[in-house]
């Protein structure tokens, strides 16, 4: 079990000793992202700009033109915000193989607080064309994600969790994009899950069990692509479907699934969970969690509570 | 034309040249009805100068790896970037007609995945030093020696991210970065005349500011020129090459007038965009010495 950061300044490190196109463009958060593995091992490969992150975009762009395949490092907030216009212009609209990974995604990035706190990323960066999203669930499946990432010809944004959450898959676990994974199964509820909250939903789908309730977890790690024929499949039967995301209910993975289903004649209700258009605080992550009804607990909880209400 | 030039061209063929493009320009956007003219027309002596006097590019092959690099920062000036592409080869001038038109390689703004010679998008002003800093360091760090050059504007310079790339190019040493300000004073709408100054129809936005003072602060080298001597940007085109090797990125602060060229869109806020009528397109072509075929109405 490791943080996705740690994979993903590593994981650079070894691709880069065999892919002379891998180079990191640092916001001055090196520390935080563990991008500094990377200075250390490549400095002439790393670029560092300071905290000047629209200017980073272009750079990595400017680069990306002679052949690199810049990974920009900083928070995901400063990216899908601040930086959004570069990203869209000179990333998205060219399809430049710039790597937009965003650290500290989410809510739980060290008790910074909602400034800091990335909660709409998913629904802007699905919003872009040509854009991969993808939120992976544990270190092994971002290391995978970040492999894929490398060789692909094209901007990918990758969102990563600053804090470590058990291991869903295993060793050797490969990427690929579009691909929905059934984690578990039950006929009583759907849990469809992105991202490292995944790895709390199967926590929660444990916890249902021990009451009787057996939920089947869906996890989407890509939202873009999305291997729709898949998600459908996995949506079918008579069980409710509740999303749970570490983000905005808007936009996000319960606006996929939502678009999804009303595009269909599945006729099924879509319970979206996640931050209810409302901003966070500082605060520790379990405080965070429970008040925002995204841990194990609470999932179940809130899945209990609708199933009794049907 | 060869990718390496062995002669200048000179100065009355660079004005024939000029002359060629204001007309190409005005025509453009009015048989269009979209299109900017105050900054093209501001800066096209600049552009002429840079393709077909400076330049190291060969519009036969418009991605040779070893080109120089030229961004249109300000995008919204394509016209003027087009009309001198086409001059300068890249495609056929009559290809200028579908400017703007559904399914044309010249988009509004410069779309470099569409039009042949477009090293970098723009359009949302203030990003193209920033994406040249980035060309210009893979340049050094893959050892190549082309030169990267970016053209703002004046009224560009007002966005934030210029700034962050002004500080980054300094810190990379990036002495194969040159921008070029178009320095034409005047902005879509801009700000109100003041009694201190009182340039134009509108304030010059850099009213009260030291902008020389500014780039050298920033460690620049800074050329200030006027932008429609010939003489005086092949100067300056000498003198940035001169300064390679000294880690130093270089600024040409190009004063010009913008509408340059045509009487009636000179010096006036009012023509940044705007659409010539038969008459003005008469009179601008006779001005230019064109030729114009459509008849005033």
């Amino acid at each position: 079990m490791k943080a996705q950061r740690d994979v993903w300044g590593q994981t650079l490190v070894d691709l880069a000793r065999t892919d002379s196109r891998v180079a990191v463009v640092d916001g001055d958060l090196a520390t935080s992202t563990k991008a500094d593995l990377f200075a250390d091992a490549f400095p002439d490969r790393f670029f560092e700009i300071g905290i000047a992150e629209q200017n980073m975009v272009g750079v990595a762009f400017g680069l990306s033109t002679l052949g690199f395949r810049p990974w920009l490092s900083t928070f995901g907030v400063f990216l899908t915000h601040r930086a959004l216009d570069p990203i869209r212009m000179l990333v998205s609209q060219t399809g430049a193989p710039v790597k937009i990974a965003a650290s500290y995604s989410g809510l739980l990035n060290g008790s910074s607080g909602k400034t800091h706190q990335d909660i709409e990323d998913l629904a802007i960066m699905r919003a872009m064309p040509g854009m991969t999203v993808i939120a992976p669930a544990d270190a092994i499946e971002a290391e995978a994600a970040i492999r894929w990432a490398a060789d692909h010809d094209g901007p990918v944004y990758l969102r990563l969790a600053r804090d470590a959450v058990s291991d869903i898959f295993s060793p050797g676990h490969a990427f690929t994009p579009g691909t929905v994974h059934v984690l578990r199964e039950g006929n009583d509820a759907l849990l469809v899950s992105t991202g490292v909250q995944s790895s709390r939903v199967m926590d929660a789908a444990a916890l249902l069990a021990e009451e009787g309730i057996e939920a089947r977890v869906v996890h989407v790690p890509c939202l873009k692509p999305v291997d729709e024929a898949a998600l459908l499949s996995a949506l079918s039967g008579p069980a409710p479907i509740f999303t749970i995301e570490e983000h905005s209910i808007i936009g996000g993975l319960g606006g996929l699934v939502s678009e999804l289903v009303t595009s269909t004649t599945l006729g099924k209700t879509v319970t979206r969970l996640g931050l209810a258009d409302a901003w966070s605080e500082s605060a520790p992550n379990s405080y965070l969690l429970d008040k925002y009804g995204l841990s194990p607990a609470r999932v179940a909880g809130q899945v209990r509570h609708a199933l009794a209400d049907d | 034309m060869s990718r390496t030039q062995a002669t200048k061209t000179g100065t009355a063929e660079l004005q024939r040249l000029a002359a060629a493009g204001r007309w190409h320009v005005i025509k453009t956007v009015a048989d269009a009805k979209a299109g900017h003219i105050g900054g093209p027309l501001s800066a096209m002596d600049l552009l002429v100068s840079l393709y077909f006097n400076e330049l190291s590019v060969d519009p036969g092959n418009p991605q040779d790896p070893a080109r120089d690099r030229f961004i249109l920062s300000k995008g919204h000036c394509a016209i003027g970037l087009y009309s001198v592409l086409a001059l300068r080869g890249y495609f056929p001038v009559e290809e200028l007609a579908t400017f703007d038109q559904g399914g044309s390689r010249l988009q509004g703004h410069p779309d470099m995945k569409l039009t042949p010679g477009v090293d970098s998008s723009s359009g949302s002003l203030g990003q193209g030093l920033s994406a040249g800093a980035g060309m210009a360091m893979a340049a050094k760090q893959l050892g190549t020696d082309f030169h990267t050059w970016v053209m703002l504007g004046d009224g560009e310079l007002e966005e934030g991210m210029v700034w962050e790339a002004v500080h980054t190019a300094r810190r990379f040493k990036l002495d194969n970065l040159t921008a070029v300000i178009d320095l034409n004073g005047l902005q879509q709408y801009g700000w109100p005349v003041s009694e201190d100054d009182d340039r134009f129809d509108r304030s010059n936005p850099w009213s009260g500011v030291d902008l020389s003072g500014v780039f050298t602060c920033f460690g620049w080298n800074v050329i200030s020129i006027d932008g429609h001597d010939f003489d005086a940007i092949h100067d300056a085109f000498d003198r940035v090459r001169e300064q390679r090797g000294s880690g130093k990125p270089t600024v040409i602060l190009a004063k010009t007038t913008k509408g340059k060229g045509v009487s009636f869109t000179e010096g006036t806020y009012k023509w940044h965009n705007g659409i010539a009528t038969p008459e003005q397109l008469a009179s601008a072509a006779a001005e230019l010495g064109q030729v114009f075929e459509g008849e005033a109405k």
